[in-house]
């Protein structure tokens, strides 16, 4: 287990004080002039060291992002942009961190801006996070009080300026391209790439975009060094990472992890143990809504990285633990997630558009018993035809769910939904669907 | 992408007042020079915290003039955001998260507690027009589930006897507390601390 010394978030409970002191007896802002001394090129090679993966859930090494900000400021201004939009299903790490360490995100938004080049950040928070986007607007006035960011930021020569943008409850807008939209007054919907925002962001601008945890563990790592941060979780799966367990536990929490660390030490030991006893447990969805469920049987085993659960077809996402034990219906649960995508899809893509309502409509029938045999794999179908067939990565995060489901609990879905079919023959009807699919 | 209603009665004029008008002025300085309908977003949200929880037509119309864009670009983001209430909401707006992390854990409570205490369907206003109620998607507050939000306040860790007694409170105007209602402390497990024990006992 991850030792107390080796937490970041010392302040994740909020036992000490958020604001400005509390923050430097933390020793946030101990030696910011110091580490911006030490070059840009030293920062991303230290954060490129530390084998940092991106929290926001894609787990894109964040060195690797930064270095493709054009290396020289041309006509264009460089932008840093922190998504804060946390809106997926499970996770609430985030707003821990605006609420109870917002200065190590706002040392962490100097050091990034240095190191890509940027003077200005923009921190897009979800509009539902009013109180907690105040308690930050409170850290960066203190801030600016001290001379930490602003002009000459800490005496480090280099001037930043930080902002913050409200969003007004899209979930789409987490999608980094749709934020940017967003950002720039207009419908959050996402935008094709390439070109990629490192080199076409904001108002057309170089832009860097990433997660809060992501730029709040920065200052720590090029404190501690790059090699502290990668010794600890696994290979390319390295650090810390915080971990919300939420849905049928004891004690749901957030708590600060190694990576790697077994799913049923989280469940048991930090949440105090699936509500009836781990023999109770259903499923558990590991990484936010948009990945697919495990079964019980893989929750046993399983260690909680980025590689292990890609192995196992689902994925860290953002490290939402959602827990579902068997007092629950499986299958009423995901059409319920079903109906969030549904809800969500912005509507840019017909693929999305239709197929999200179409799953959740399908779902609702199979949980009340209403659908015939063959629908099981119709739903399948549809999530495939959804799934790399959008601008963004919201197909797939609104199809993998679904897929998850049939994957794992075909015979439970096929056990209610014993009907038999209309159309009694199965005929292939090419321009009904995508052909090179069925001809595997 | 919601689908909304736009209120049938609609105001003759609005305005910013001189308060908002001023942090309006503030906020359009966040953005370069010429990006100003970036701030669209944060006009709109205080056009509606100015006129009681839901933004008129006129409102747009008055923000499109303010931020030299067409009107029809304020409307699309107005009806794109769920956020923004296109008609009257009442004094407070109560939100219940019902995605699936609540939902296991008894979401459909605080919906039933909804309808008994403040009306029966979703979108429409009690009978003395104070309060509406609406089921949203993931507030973000999963490990202190099941929630609801009024106005800007998160209400954590509740069933439905302590929201009837919250909405009891509020109908009669009466200061209500946000924040968990098991007494909880933020997102800390309960009772089952294993991790920073240390800043734990110190801060005692």
């Amino acid at each position: 287990m991850l030792q107390d010394k080796d937490r970041i978030f010392q302040n994740l409970y909020n036992d000490g004080d958020s604001g400005i002191n509390g923050a430097i007896k933390r020793n946030d802002w101990s030696n910011t002039k110091d580490l911006i001394s030490k070059g840009r090129d030293w920062i991303i090679d230290e954060v490129k060291l530390s084998e940092l993966r991106g929290r926001g859930g894609a787990g894109f090494p964040t060195g690797l992002k930064w270095s493709f900000a054009p290396k020289e400021v041309g006509s264009r201004p460089h932008y840093l942009v922190i998504n804060a939009d946390e809106s997926e299903p499970g996770t609430c790490k985030d707003r821990d961190i605006l609420r109870f360490e917002p200065h190590k995100l706002i040392e962490g938004c100097l050091l990034a801006s240095y190191a890509v080049n940027a003077h200005i950040c923009y921190i897009y928070i979800r509009g539902e996070y009013y109180f907690e986007g105040q308690r930050l607007q409170k850290a960066i006035d203190e801030a600016y009080k001290k001379n930490l960011i602003g002009k000459n930021a800490s005496n480090s020569g280099w001037d930043l300026d930080i902002y913050i943008h409200y969003g007004a409850g899209a979930y789409i807008c987490g999608e980094e391209t749709a934020l940017l939209e967003s950002l720039e007054g207009k419908k959050g919907q996402p935008r094709l790439k390439p070109p990629f925002p490192a080199l076409v962001g904001l108002y057309g601008c170089p832009t860097i975009i990433n997660n809060v945890e992501t730029i709040a563990v920065i200052p720590t790592i090029l404190r501690r060094g790059g090699k502290w941060f990668s010794s600890l979780g696994k290979a390319k799966n390295t650090g810390t990472k915080i971990f919300c367990i939420s849905g049928n536990v004891n004690k749901p929490c957030n708590v600060e992890e190694e990576m790697g660390v077994p799913l049923k030490t989280l469940i048991e030991k930090h949440a105090g143990g699936v509500v009836g006893g781990w023999d109770n447990l259903k499923a558990v969805i590991p990484g936010g809504s948009s990945m697919p469920l495990l079964p019980k049987e893989i929750c046993d085993t399983i260690t909680m990285d980025f590689d292990s659960l890609v192995k196992e077809k689902s994925g860290l996402g953002t490290a939402g633990i959602v827990v579902i034990n068997k007092d629950q219906d499986i299958i009423k649960c995901m059409a319920r997630i079903a109906r969030f995508y549904k809800h969500e899809s912005c509507g840019q893509c017909t693929p999305c558009r239709e197929g999200s309502g179409w799953m959740w409509r399908m779902l609702e029938r199979m949980a009340k018993g209403e659908a015939s045999k063959d629908e099981v794999n119709m739903l399948m179908d549809v999530t495939k035809q959804i799934e790399g067939h959008t601008i963004c990565a919201f197909g797939e995060g609104s199809s993998w769910p679904v897929q998850g489901l049939i994957r794992h609990f075909k015979k439970e879905i096929e056990e209610r939904n014993n009907f038999n079919p209309l159309v009694k023959k199965d005929r292939n009807i090419p321009y009904l669907v995508d052909q090179h699919l069925l001809d595997k | 992408m919601s689908i909304k209603k736009v209120s049938k009665e609609q105001p003759d004029s609005f305005e910013f007042n001189e308060e908002n008008l001023k942090i309006a002025n503030d906020i359009i300085k966040n953005y370069p020079s010429g990006k100003q309908q970036s701030a669209v977003m944060s006009f709109l949200y205080l056009a509606q915290r100015q006129n009681n929880n839901w933004i008129p037509l006129v409102a747009m119309k008055y923000i499109a003039k303010l931020l030299n864009m067409p009107y029809i670009k304020v409307y699309e983001v107005a009806t794109f955001y769920s956020m923004y209430n296109l008609s009257p909401v009442g004094k407070y707006f109560v939100q219940v998260c019902t995605t699936t992390p609540c939902m296991i854990r008894g979401a459909y409570k605080l919906v039933e507690a909804c309808k008994e205490k403040i009306s029966k369907n979703q979108n429409t206003l009690s009978n003395d027009g104070k309060c509406s109620w609406v089921e949203v998607e993931c507030l973000g507050a999963c490990v202190n589930a099941p929630m609801m939000q009024i106005n800007e306040d998160y209400f954590e860790d509740l069933d439905k006897e302590k929201t009837s007694k919250i909405f009891d409170k509020m109908l009669n105007d009466e200061n209500v507390e946000p924040g968990s209602y098991r007494g909880r402390v933020n997102s800390e497990p309960e009772n089952n601390r294993k991790t920073l024990m240390d800043l734990k006992n110190a801060s005692r």
